[in-house]
């Protein structure tokens, strides 16, 4: 689902990958969360995640869902930011056989996906392998 | 001093060669490699547009400037393959580098000048003292009309200037613009591929333009072509910028830094503003660089910059046009290619 | 609270059910359900049901069902934890009955998923998944147990052949229950030749697309006593918990938590440990999945699934039985229908009806029930008396 009140939501963590760290205990959450796992704390700091990592599990999706088609096979993977904090995302312009547990990666930023020909584009973040 | 403060490029990984083009049309590879002085081209991914590239590059200025982005008060992003026929590119790089909300943003267009324009007007703002940091980018991903000549040349990619008075590492000199009403390529709305006016694309619009612009520039500055380490001229193909130096007493030396066009193909509004990139990760302090850009309809931009003791500490800062331009390109065959610029008829999914 | 059996079961034939609509497959397998629980008339309906929505444009449909059963006006309620509303709808029938709420209750599950393309059912399945973490960025959930599996294989010397081996004894097994959708043998190549779908996952690797309906009667065990009609099934433990719905937001990717925990609360309520259950049947959404619960549940240590799987313990013949039925890989995955065919298989086994599958002597079984990619999972252990 694809509209542009949720394209608008989402732009601090999807374009500058704005995260939340608990005041007490200092985990990061990403998304943002309103209230911490760990500690139950509500209070947290804004919080920029790196924007290196590495791979700690990947996989090549040959069958792609709606509106992913045209990419297909495309990469994707867990990476590890250099904080330790994990994401999942794409992971761009990589072979598959170049894939690998520990393979470095950089964040770009990289169309996402569309609501269609004539609907709104959402962008955010991929890891892309050093060239 | 106003000048640049922090620059930045981007080029997809993706390219295609000459002859992977020529080969389904029927065409004569070697002789539209010689005819273009020109062997490859950048092709976006699928996931690649104007503003991922606009974006990408503008990040690799921000590292150089070492600035935060709310002090950026000014960006434009000129293209002519923007994403959204309406809505603004601009405002999705003031978001990536937090330049939001307290900034002005305007997407330009002018054929392959667009991206010159805005750091004109970039450069216009900090000087008047309107804004602190201000930025122009040009960036495209232009389409050529499949079996056109422009197809084996339009390519993608971007930089990105950002205009400033302190820490500057290359200070503009010297500004001069040039125009006319020439129609020798266009566009008109709902349309997919620009047409242009073959033959008289050359004499009458390039030529005839960034003449104009270089020997304005050069009698406003009260400079000559010996004065100058670099220049950089709009690079369509590899045949006109080269000619045009020659015309106007440059020579090559002067030009092979910032000539990227043999194995980027024309990155339009990126063209020029990437040869300045390329120029400015060489470029040693002292050294003056002229840049004249070109964009049909028809006009050019001309700057005079000179860098400056602070540029060496920032070259390494973010990784440089020639590295994104040669190293381990991922090469496209025909059918991927018009895959990923969507010249493919398919179902519409359900 | 008061102690629950199951006094009726019944299922459809599973898959690709063309002439049969969401509330024809529900209605079926009901009234199987009832027909051999001996009731006519029941006190409550939860039917446990994924996304009707979104595969057959329908929502409030524990009305429908209950009117299409003609119990209507008895209350009639759908609960849903992705692939494992089956396994939420006989906990939530469980509380109705234990609690005196209700005395004989029907819990089914239902999907219908043919009536939407291949893509749309893709798209349906990935509402399972965090939205925004994981969908949005093109992720499937044949991609999300990819990741398991990359990162098991890593970590645990886990081989490919292994998870072969998941899906070529679950179609041994499948092979012999006619309401199986995919009744034939497959080899370790097969699987690992077979189109890919998800690096290293391939498309026998996968559960399929599949319509179909399942359900149960249960009562309070004092009240089935006095039926006295077939062996008394007694559930013993029902547990549900749940995790992050993310993958990659889990301290641990091949962990499936969810599992572990509901397992561990299934176990201390009917006072048993791991090894005193004589088999299981277990969510086999793809091979690496039942690899990871044999490992959630206790039935071998953490990292040990694939050689376990190798090595032959969870066969028809091994010392742990696990998806007598041919699990979701052979049987089908209507989603929302997963949950209660599992229980219809136990019942089935320690009833001794199952035929040419009948596993010996056994007198204790458990269904484990995953929603998504472990966000949530409903174990409950069964006793025949």
């Amino acid at each position: 689902m694809l509209t542009p009140a949720i394209v608008r939501r989402n732009t601090p963590q999807r374009y500058r990958m704005e995260a939340a760290k608990c005041a007490k205990c200092g985990k990061v959450f990403f998304p943002p969360r309103l209230i911490c796992d760990a500690c139950k704390s509500r209070t947290f700091k804004p919080y920029t995640l790196p924007q290196e990592g590495t791979v700690v599990s990947h996989t090549v999706i040959r069958t792609a869902p709606r509106g992913f088609g045209d990419e297909a096979p495309y990469c994707m993977g867990i990476v590890e930011l250099t904080d330790g904090t994990r994401i999942l995302c794409q992971i761009a312009d990589c072979e598959p056989e170049r894939l690998e547990i520990g393979l470095k990666v950089a964040i770009e930023f990289r169309k996402i996906q569309e609501a269609g020909e004539s609907g709104v584009i959402a962008y955010g973040y991929k890891a892309v392998p050093g060239r | 001093m106003v000048g640049i403060v922090g620059y930045g490029a981007y080029i997809p990984r993706y390219r295609i060669k000459v002859e992977e083009i020529a080969k389904v049309w029927g065409a004569d590879a070697p002789s539209y490699k010689k005819g273009l002085m020109l062997r490859e081209k950048s092709v976006p991914g699928p996931d690649q547009d104007v503003i991922t590239i606009a974006v990408e590059a503008a990040r690799n200025a921000m590292k150089r400037a070492g600035i935060s982005g709310e002090k950026v008060g000014a960006i434009y992003v000129g293209s002519e393959s923007h994403p959204y026929a309406v809505k603004p590119s601009g405002t999705a790089v003031a978001e990536v580098i937090g330049a939001v909300n307290d900034c002005h943003c305007a997407d330009l267009s002018f054929a392959c000048k667009a991206g010159s324009e805005g750091m004109f007007l970039a450069y216009g703002l900090v000087k008047s003292g309107e804004v602190e940091y201000a930025f122009g980018i040009g960036a495209d991903t232009s389409q050529g009309a499949p079996g056109d000549a422009l197809e084996y040349s339009a390519a993608a990619g971007g930089a990105a200037f950002l205009m400033g008075t302190k820490n500057v590492v290359a200070t503009l000199d010297c500004q001069y613009s040039y125009m006319s009403d020439t129609p020798d390529f266009w566009r008109r709305e709902y349309m997919h591929y620009p047409r242009h006016a073959g033959r008289f694309t050359g004499d009458m619009a390039y030529f005839k333009h960034v003449r104009g612009g270089v020997e304005g520039l050069l009698k406003k500055a009260g400079a000559k072509p010996k004065d100058f380490k670099y220049i950089v001229f709009h690079q369509p193909n590899g045949k006109f910028p080269v000619r045009m130096a020659k015309d106007l007493g440059f020579s090559d030396d002067q030009v092979k830094t910032g000539l990227l066009v043999p194995t980027l193909g024309n990155t339009y509004s990126g063209a020029s503003p990437l040869g300045l990139s390329a120029i400015l990760d060489e470029a040693k302090p002292g050294d003056a660089i002229l840049m004249c850009s070109f964009g049909s309809g028809a006009g050019s931009d001309g700057f005079i910059f000179t860098a400056t003791k602070a540029l060496p500490k920032v070259q390494g800062r973010a990784k440089k046009t020639r590295d994104y331009l040669d190293t381990n390109p991922f090469y496209l065959d025909y059918g991927t290619y018009v895959k990923f610029r969507r010249k493919i008829r398919k179902n519409v999914e359900d | 609270m008061r102690d629950v059996a199951i006094i009726g079961i019944g299922m459809t034939d599973f898959g690709e059910l063309w002439n049969d609509s969401l509330r024809d497959l529900f209605v079926k397998a009901a009234l199987e359900a009832m027909d051999d629980a001996g009731v006519d008339h029941i006190d409550g309906l939860v039917a446990g049901c994924m996304s009707p929505g979104l595969f057959a444009g329908q929502e409030h449909i524990g009305s429908l069902l209950a009117d299409y059963l003609g119990q209507a006006p008895i209350p009639g309620v759908r609960v849903e934890s992705a692939c494992a509303s089956g396994g939420m709808a006989l906990r939530t029938g469980i509380a109705y009955v234990a609690s005196g709420m209700h005395d004989v209750v029907l819990c089914g599950g239902v999907e219908k998923m043919t009536d939407v393309s291949g893509a749309q059912a893709t798209y349906a399945l990935a509402t399972a998944a965090d939205q925004d973490a994981e969908a949005f960025h093109g992720a499937t959930f044949p991609g999300l147990y990819a990741l398991m599996a990359t990162a098991h294989m890593h970590t645990y010397g886990t081989k490919r052949e292994d998870l072969a081996q998941v899906a070529v004894k679950n179609h041994d097994n499948g092979m012999l229950n006619p309401h199986a959708q995919y009744r034939m043998k497959i080899t370790v190549d097969q699987v690992i030749n077979s189109v890919k779908v998800a690096d290293p996952l391939n498309i026998l690797d996968c559960s399929p697309i599949t319509d179909g309906a399942a359900a149960v009667i249960i009562c309070p065990l004092e009240m089935a006593k006095k039926l006295k009609k077939k062996p008394l099934v007694k559930i013993t433990g029902s547990a549900h918990a749940t995790d992050t719905i993310a993958l990659h937001q889990r301290a641990d990717m091949t962990w499936l938590k969810s599992t572990a925990d509901a397992a561990a609360s299934a176990y201390k309520q009917a006072g048993v440990k791991p090894s005193q259950i004589d088999f299981a049947e277990v969510h086999d959404c793809f091979t690496i999945a039942e690899i990871c619960v044999l490992e959630a549940l206790g039935v071998v240590k953490k990292g040990q699934g694939g050689k376990a799987t190798r090595e032959g313990l969870t066969a028809r013949d091994g010392k742990f039985p696990v998806n007598p039925s041919g699990g979701l890989k052979s049987k089908g995955h209507p989603v929302g229908a997963t949950g209660i065919a599992q229980i219809h298989e136990i019942v089935t086994q320690l009833r001794g009806d199952a035929g040419k599958r009948q596993l010996k002597g056994v007198k204790r079984g458990l269904a484990q029930n995953m929603g998504g990619s472990g966000g949530s999972a409903v174990v409950h252990i069964l006793e025949v008396l």
